[in-house]
């Protein structure tokens, strides 16, 4: 129990995969126009985290070690699919909204990164709140996120108007564009690197294992899978 | 039919570029974006495979998912494929054309898990384009990511030598850039044809 806890807080503070590992960037940039959006991707990638997370931890002893990348993929976009359609069934608003980014939760390296670094070597219990944590950690970031760039650039939260436009305030539109999205990460990473916060975009030298590290500098997570791969 | 491809191709290179404004493959883009070099090999990879996943999922999703109604396992065929596709063009590569492979080979597995093949996939169902179209749709988003990450290849090569300040070398610098080359790219929002 204690240690499921750990796991947990471990996955929203000090391992948070936004602000922490820095995984995950395409949605983190992508759905955090609003906190909406923001919190409802978070949600649907908890969703399909923990459940692959428990599957892939439950049949780690029984795939080979070869076909692991392949089956992990299967596993994922099978819930990934599941979660799609029970989205565009009882939140019909915000499948519109997510769009193209839900089917893509397949390939946000947090899920397939858990999967490899975490889920394949531990059991179901531990590999569950690990999937609990990081799921909730990357939707609190996502909300943040989105809370910001909503307040700043629409003057509302949550949909709901909070400053006024007026000679004082004027929304500075560009936060709720692309470009915001960017400027809005860099200057969270640069923040980071001038309180000298742990992150990996801050972090020197290469990652450690597949997606457990810094995706700015990476490029090498697939490279990590692709040399798995050849081995076999 | 020629002017309606080329609006497609314009779209998807300019107007939605596919990273930055639509964020997908953030990762090669902002990882390998070190050296115009590597960045023009990586876009030459990212051409190749996009184009021709282009073609194999629009041919799998009308010759195979469509006729049996399997239309919901549309995700989990296009990523399997792709993943598969990318593994064959190698091997393909190696064996029949090795001056290619020797130039785009490196960057072939990067590709593999790189959410703008997939995206483009699915866009093209989305959109419900035919062949003709989901292939000029994927390249010119293939085409839309090689002009940015070349241009940001550029400007992070101007600009390493700079004083830049502490906290926003590495990661924060590189996202500001990008940030900007977005607000450039939002100009192409009112292109006319």
């Amino acid at each position: 129990m204690k240690d499921g806890l750990k796991q947990v807080f471990k996955g929203i503070v000090t391992e948070n995969p936004v602000f922490v590992l820095a995984l995950g960037m395409c949605p983190t940039l992508a759905v955090t126009k609003c906190a909406i959006d923001g919190i409802g991707m978070g949600l649907s990638t908890t969703a399909v985290l923990i459940l692959s997370n428990v599957m892939i931890s439950a049949l780690r002893k029984v795939i080979p070690d070869g076909v692991r990348m392949p089956a992990y993929i299967v596993i994922v976009a099978s819930f990934v699919t599941v979660v799609e359609f029970l989205l565009e069934a009882y939140v019909p608003s915000l499948y519109a909204s997510l769009g193209v980014y839900i089917p893509l939760i397949v390939v946000n390296c947090i899920i397939l990164g858990r999967a490899e670094a975490y889920a394949s070597k531990n059991n179901v219990y531990l590999s569950l709140c690990d999937g609990i944590g990081m799921g909730l950690g990357f939707t609190v970031a996502l909300g943040l996120i989105g809370l910001f760039r909503e307040l700043v650039g629409a003057g509302t939260m949550f949909g709901v108007s909070i400053l006024r436009s007026n000679a004082a305030f004027a929304p500075v539109e560009i936060f709720v564009k692309s470009p915001g999205a960017f400027l809005v990460v860099a200057a969270l990473a640069a923040l980071q690197n001038k309180l000298g916060l742990k992150s990996a975009t801050n972090r020197k030298g290469k990652p450690k294992s597949g997606c457990n590290g810094n995706c700015l500098t990476c490029s090498g997570c697939p490279l990590e899978v692709a040399k798995g791969e050849d081995k076999s | 039919m020629i002017k309606e491809l080329l609006f497609i191709a314009i779209t998807a290179a300019l107007l939605n570029n596919v990273v930055l404004s639509q964020f997908l493959g953030l990762c090669s883009f902002l990882g390998v974006s070190t050296n115009t070099k590597t960045a023009a090999g990586m876009g030459g990879a990212v051409c190749f495979v996009i184009t021709i996943a282009s073609a194999v999922a629009n041919l799998l999703y009308d010759g195979i998912l469509v006729p049996f109604h399997l239309e919901y396992l549309q995700t989990i065929v296009f990523i399997l494929v792709i993943a598969a596709l990318v593994q064959v063009v190698e091997m393909f590569l190696k064996k029949f054309i090795p001056a290619l492979y020797r130039a785009l080979g490196v960057y072939l597995p990067l590709i593999t898990t790189n959410c703008a093949v997939l995206g483009v996939a699915l866009k093209n169902v989305l959109s419900k384009y035919n062949m003709a179209q989901s292939v000029v749709c994927g390249l010119g988003t293939a085409i839309g990511y090689t002009i940015a990450i070349i241009i940001l290849a550029g400007i992070r090569e101007r600009i390493a030598d700079n004083p830049i300040p502490d906290s926003i070398k590495g990661a924060p610098i590189v996202l500001i850039t990008a940030a900007l080359m977005s607000i450039a790219f939002m100009g192409f929002a009112d292109l006319k044809f």
